[in-house]
């Protein structure tokens, strides 16, 4: 067809396209551009009436005046009109006018909405085409009110055409994104996921993404869609791509279809139904399987649509994450893609790479692409690609690996894009952060990264770093010689000045008894660079002169002339020269005493989780850290920051140990495996003597022996090794190694899910533990499920739950079966729990969980989260009913009341989801101020009911809460309290 | 003992974030940079549409010829592909399948060659509206409404029937435009 036959309809219109595009200048365009615009105001103004055509053809000029970027403010009371004319072109003008330039003129609207309504009733199918969609390019709330019940009528009636039907399924779509309150499900969902099953591809393509769209906010009453998905997907799999004629695409057989059949299927988990489930596997074989093959045709359209719904295939894979065959095939399938000749492929293989590395089942297969991610960090010519290699790079780093892959991304630092320097910074001090084994090499990367892109090394990475220095004393000596070392540099850049000032203030003594590194020398080199600092970095720096002086009273009269000096003490910077005043005066006024008291070493930060997570999380959105990983990462900052409870060195190898089975792990292995004749009676014994009185007395010697082991041996997870390995025949009885004391995170784990009832409860390199739970009154049942992360079986896997109290006066009855002993790699096992509340409590009980890990016995105690609000019954009331209530609650112990910071957002509607969480109701309109929150509900035990009333009142402007709860019993409203404080 | 996943039970309980897949725009461009079509999937203001064209313009072009053909922009991805002086320019979000949207390109490119009869840029600039009207059946909402090459054209043919009926002859002078 020529193209001239296509616009001959509008004659008018090519000429004006011409005049415009023979412009030589803007200037000339917009002269024509507004000739024709008083040319056609004229026309709509003026006394003839136009005809359609007329119409027609100016409104097309002006919507081409508008995409050539201009504004037009007029012509839409034309465009309007052309919408009821009965020519189907005009109409078609009309409705494009309409979508391309919709105006939120509510007259027009009504107008608009008028005549769409007229063309819906039409049953002329063309027709009602265009009114659909007209609604989904519009898409706006006042269409959505009109027609959002109009439009499931058409959707599923008997005797809609094909066509039409598929216009109004994404119509609907679009409708339910803008405004999802106005579109009822109704009789009218099941038929909609019926149409799944549709003879028409082209109508199971179209509703299968409203289907796909109402299944992710509405998943139960969807569900049925995943047998019907499923069986439809094995359909176009297994067919030959002939068989579906016009839908094959270049020998792929309904390639969009099959993605967004895969993509439903990743609203929901793995069908249950095995007969479904083996169905589906096949398919994502099947499609493995295909990837394998000689391709059918040499087009790039061929294996674009192949590899399309093969990513598609792998992403729900990697959804299920329950699947370590089907894991294992796609990441060797995207290794291959690594290493392909074509951009894209590689590019998608490494962002896909990405998810697989978070899988426990892949990571390791992940791992083994390591030198080829490398290659491609150092050789791609594409940013975005090397982006993508950069992120795999992070995302498969873990212990054993983690000193390779900072340095390369160190090295990769040096030549990297501007556009992604910050973000490889942050995520090079992260990882080194995260595995530092030893902090002499977390501190040394640190330094690199300053040296190589100080510009991009942000305010919380050389933050981060001193809190660590501080805290770890392990490590402030080698910091200090370190910085010192660095600073030599004829050129370093600021940040290093600012650590370094910072560091030598607070350890420079550390290396203060090496000549070349002597207090004059430290002074005098920090002193070099101070000129060519910025004000607030000169300002650290006369801190750090002061510290000097505190430090090496043989500085200080050189340090005091520094200060004495004019650029100093008159310095125009007001900051600047109160601080030489002060530090000034101090140093001269002081006794040595009040000096070191003033000028002590910095006391330890508080642990709290690193403010470079945060900043990467905001930097990058969810996308580049997820929420698990961020989770993972809170919990090893902690155990890096916080060095208070544990000696300097424990944490960091206790990690090391629980990360991969260390050689003294192996060694222990060994030894249990080989039968030492007659420790396994004694060896256990000595705890079961000291602690139950019950087992036999033991050889002396023995005795002695593991006493001596015990001493020696970490609380820790890790630890019980020789003695544990001598009660190898412990299975029968009730084991007999001393459960470890609660882990110190215990505490906070368990505040975690005072408001929420699912979740995971506690994770390390090995184990995962996550918990269902319900309440109901007084009894609870609790889900815990156990999943082995390793692809090595634990053996003798036990678990104790234990109540405190329960010796004297049982306060809760937890009964359990015992779990089975062998847990294999990747699998989980799960235990249910019964508990019954007796009487209220305070103390939560202690679950005890026992397995040998490549020989080593794995020993640790956590908080079961069972705290008292989870009985709670909530009540709701009137106001007046209330403070009755509160009234009668007025003896001073039956009232708790805490006044502290809030630690977490202050968000209504986060804080209105916990308190609702904690179980109790929360109240409206009872407290006179709408700011605060009240809440009343009713504790169930088995021997009594106990009443709560809650008050929570926040000061957003403070960051403060005052919290106060009354209870009928004082021991409740003084737990409550204890247990809310931590929640907000 | 269930051998599922250790993940699973963060899956299933709700906690992961739900995606909608769609596509949020299309934009088609000159090597000049000249805008010739764009689609607009999600409610903006025509300031926003104006920077993010600007700004998307400038960022593809300056790509060079063997690049890949998707980039991150802003939290979007977009994929492009250059079919002589025309560069067809999409934008997915995170969760979407970018292959398939290479391939949404080249059917659409598919289609207009196949309506136009090998389609150049100036079949685009002069019949702006047809290349609407082609896209609309294509794609609606954002999402593949008919991916049938034969209906689709089928769709289109139809209409121009009912408009070569509906047409009365014009006068010369109205034809080309001075009246």
């Amino acid at each position: 067809m020529p193209a001239v036959s296509k616009g001959d309809g509008m004659r008018g219109l090519a000429v004006f396209i011409s005049d415009i595009r023979n412009c030589k200048s803007k200037e000339a365009e917009i002269k024509r551009i507004n000739k024709e615009l008083a040319n056609i105001r004229s026309k709509f103004k003026g006394d003839k009436a136009l005809d359609g055509y007329s119409k027609k053809k100016y409104v097309c000029k002006l919507l081409f005046i508008f995409l050539l970027g201009h504004d037009i403010d007029f012509g839409h009371m034309e465009a309007v009109n052309l919408l009821s004319s009965n020519k189907y072109t005009e109409k078609q003008i009309g409705y494009l006018f309409i979508s391309v330039l919709v105006n939120s003129n509510s007259e027009l609207i009504r107008l608009i909405n008028n005549a769409i309504k007229n063309d819906l009733s039409s049953r002329n199918p063309t027709f009602m085409c265009l009114a659909l969609h007209c609604i989904a390019n519009v898409g706006s709330r006042e269409m959505a009110e009109a027609f959002a019940s109009e439009i499931p009528r058409i959707l599923v009636a008997g005797d809609t055409m094909d066509s039409v039907k598929q216009s109004a399924a994404l119509c609907l779509l679009r409708l339910y994104k803008t405004s999802p309150d106005l579109v009822l499900m109704g009789e009218w969902t099941s038929r909609v996921v019926h149409l799944l099953n549709d003879q028409h591809m082209g109508v199971v393509t179209a509703a299968i993404s409203l289907i796909t769209c109402l299944s992710q906010k509405n998943p139960d009453e969807f569900k049925t869609c995943v047998s019907l998905a499923v069986s439809r997907l094995s359909r176009i799999v297994s067919s030959a791509s002939t068989d579906l004629q016009d839908y094959t695409y270049y020998f792929v057989p309904a390639p969009w279809l099959s993605c967004k059949l895969l993509r439903l299927l990743q609203c929901y988990p793995p069908p249950e139904d095995g007969a479904v489930k083996g169905r589906l596997v096949e398919c994502l074989e099947t499609i493995l399987n295909k990837a394998q093959e000689p391709p059918k045709s040499k087009k790039v359209q061929h294996s674009n649509a192949k590899n399309a719904i093969l990513f598609e295939a792998i992403s729900l894979i990697i959804h299920y994450d329950s699947e370590p065959n089907l894991l294992v095939r796609a990441c060797n399938q995207l290794g291959q893609f690594l290493q392909h000749r074509e951009t894209n492929l590689r590019y998608l293989a490494l962002e896909s790479m990405c998810t697989l590395a978070s899988s426990e089942f892949s990571h390791e297969a992940v791992k083994t692409h390591i030198e080829t991610v490398i290659n491609a960090l150092k050789t791609e010519r594409d940013v975005s690609v090397r982006q993508r290699a950069a992120d795999l790079l992070y995302a498969m780093c873990d212990r054993s690996n983690a000193k390779q892959i900072v340095a390369e991304m160190l090295s990769y630092l040096e030549t990297a894009d501007y556009s992604i320097r910050e973000e490889m910074v942050l995520k090079v001090a992260i990882l080194a952060e995260k595995y530092a084994v030893d902090y002499s090499w977390y501190v040394d990367t640190i330094l690199n990264l300053i040296r190589i892109a100080g510009d991009y090394v942000s305010e919380e990475v050389w933050y981060r770093v001193i809190q660590i220095v501080i805290n770890r004393d392990d490590v402030q000596g080698y910091a200090a010689k370190t910085v010192f070392e660095a600073l030599q540099a004829p050129a370093c850049h600021e940040n290093m000045v600012k650590v370094g000032g910072y560091i030598l203030g607070e350890f420079g003594n550390l290396i203060a008894g090496d000549p070349r590194s002597s207090p004059l020398v430290q002074f005098n080199l920090l002193h070099s660079k101070f000129h060519l600092c910025s004000v607030p970095t000169r300002a650290l720096l006369l801190s750090a002169y002061i510290k000097f002086i505190n430090l090496f009273p043989e500085t200080k009269a050189t340090i005091q002339e520094v200060l004495r000096c004019d650029s100093q003490i008159r310095n125009s910077d007001v900051e600047l020269q109160q601080r030489a005043v002060e530090y000034l005066k101090l140093s001269s006024i002081a006794s040595t005493d009040v000096l070191a008291t003033v000028l002590e070493e910095m006391p330890p930060f508080p642990e709290r989780e690193s403010s470079i997570l945060a900043k990467l999380k905001k930097k990058k959105g969810p996308g580049a850290v997820s929420v698990t990983e961020l989770e993972d990462n809170k919990r090893e900052g902690g155990e890096l920051n916080g060095g208070s409870d544990r000696g300097p060195d424990t944490s960091a190898m206790a990690a090391s140990n629980a990360s991969t089975p260390s050689p003294s792990a192996d060694l222990l292995g060994i030894r249990s495996a080989a039968p030492v004749g007659a420790a396994p009676a004694s060896a256990g014994s000595l705890l079961v003597d000291v602690f139950s009185e019950a087992g036999p007395a033991a050889p002396s010697a023995a005795v002695n022996d593991d006493g001596f082991l015990r001493d020696l041996e970490q609380p820790t997870e890790t630890s019980d090794s020789l003695l544990v390995e001598g009660s190898g025949d412990s299975d029968s009885a009730p084991p007999s190694e001393d459960p470890a004391a609660p882990l110190p995170e215990a505490d906070d784990l368990l505040n975690k899910f005072v408001c929420k009832n699912n979740g995971v409860l506690f994770e390390n390199q090995l184990l995962q533990i996550g918990i269902k739970s319900e309440y109901r009154q007084n009894l609870g049942r609790m889900y815990l499920f156990y999943g082995n992360k390793t692809s090595v079986q634990f053996a003798s896997f036990t678990t104790t739950v234990s109540c405190p109290g329960e010796l004297h006066r049982p306060q809760l009855n937890v009964q359990t079966k015992p779990v089975e002993p062998l847990v294999e790699g990747g699998a989980q096992i799960q235990q249910v729990l019964n508990i019954e509340c007796l009487t209220d409590f305070s103390e939560a009980p202690l679950l005890n969980i026992k397995f040998r890990y490549g020989g080593a016995l794995q020993n640790l105690t956590l908080k079961l989260p069972v705290t008292i609000n989870k009985f709670f019954q909530p009540t709701e009331m009137a106001s007046q009913d209330f403070f009755q209530r509160w009234k009668q609650l007025s003896q001073p112990q039956q009232e708790a009341q805490k006044i502290f910071k809030a630690n977490h957002s202050m968000d209504t509607e986060v804080l209105k989801a916990k308190l609702l969480g904690l179980g109790t109701a929360l109240l409206d309109n009872v407290d006179p101020n709408p700011e605060n929150y009240v809440c009343a509900g009713v504790i169930q035990t088995k021997g009594q009911q106990v009443g709560c009333l809650l008050r929570l009142e926040p000061n957003a402007q403070a960051q403060m809460y005052r919290l106060t709860l009354r209870c009928s019993k004082d021991s409740v409203s003084k737990r409550l309290c204890e247990l809310l404080a931590e929640q907000f | 003992m269930c051998r599922g996943g250790v993940g699973r039970l963060i899956s299933s309980g709700g906690e992961k974030t739900v995606f909608s897949s769609k596509m949020q725009f299309m934009l088609l461009f000159s090597r000049q940079g000249k805008l010739r079509l764009q689609k607009w999937y999600v409610p903006l203001s025509d300031k926003e549409k104006k920077k993010i064209t600007r700004e998307l313009v400038q960022t593809v072009l300056a790509r060079k010829p063997k690049m890949c053909s998707f980039l991150e922009w802003r939290d979007l991805k977009i994929v492009y592909k250059r079919y002589a002086s025309l560069y067809f320019c999409c934008a997915i979000e995170d969760q979407d399948n970018e292959l398939i949207t290479l391939e949404i390109i080249h059917r659409y490119v598919e289609l207009l060659d196949k309506y136009f009869g090998s389609v150049c840029e100036l079949d685009i600039i002069f019949n702006f509206e047809k290349a609407y009207f082609i896209l609309d059946e294509f794609l609606l909402g954002g999402e593949a409404q008919e991916t049938s090459k034969k209906n689709v054209l089928k769709a289109i043919e139809q209409a121009d029937l009912l408009q070569e009926e509906a047409e009365t002859p014009r006068s010369v002078l109205e034809e080309i435009g001075l009246t």
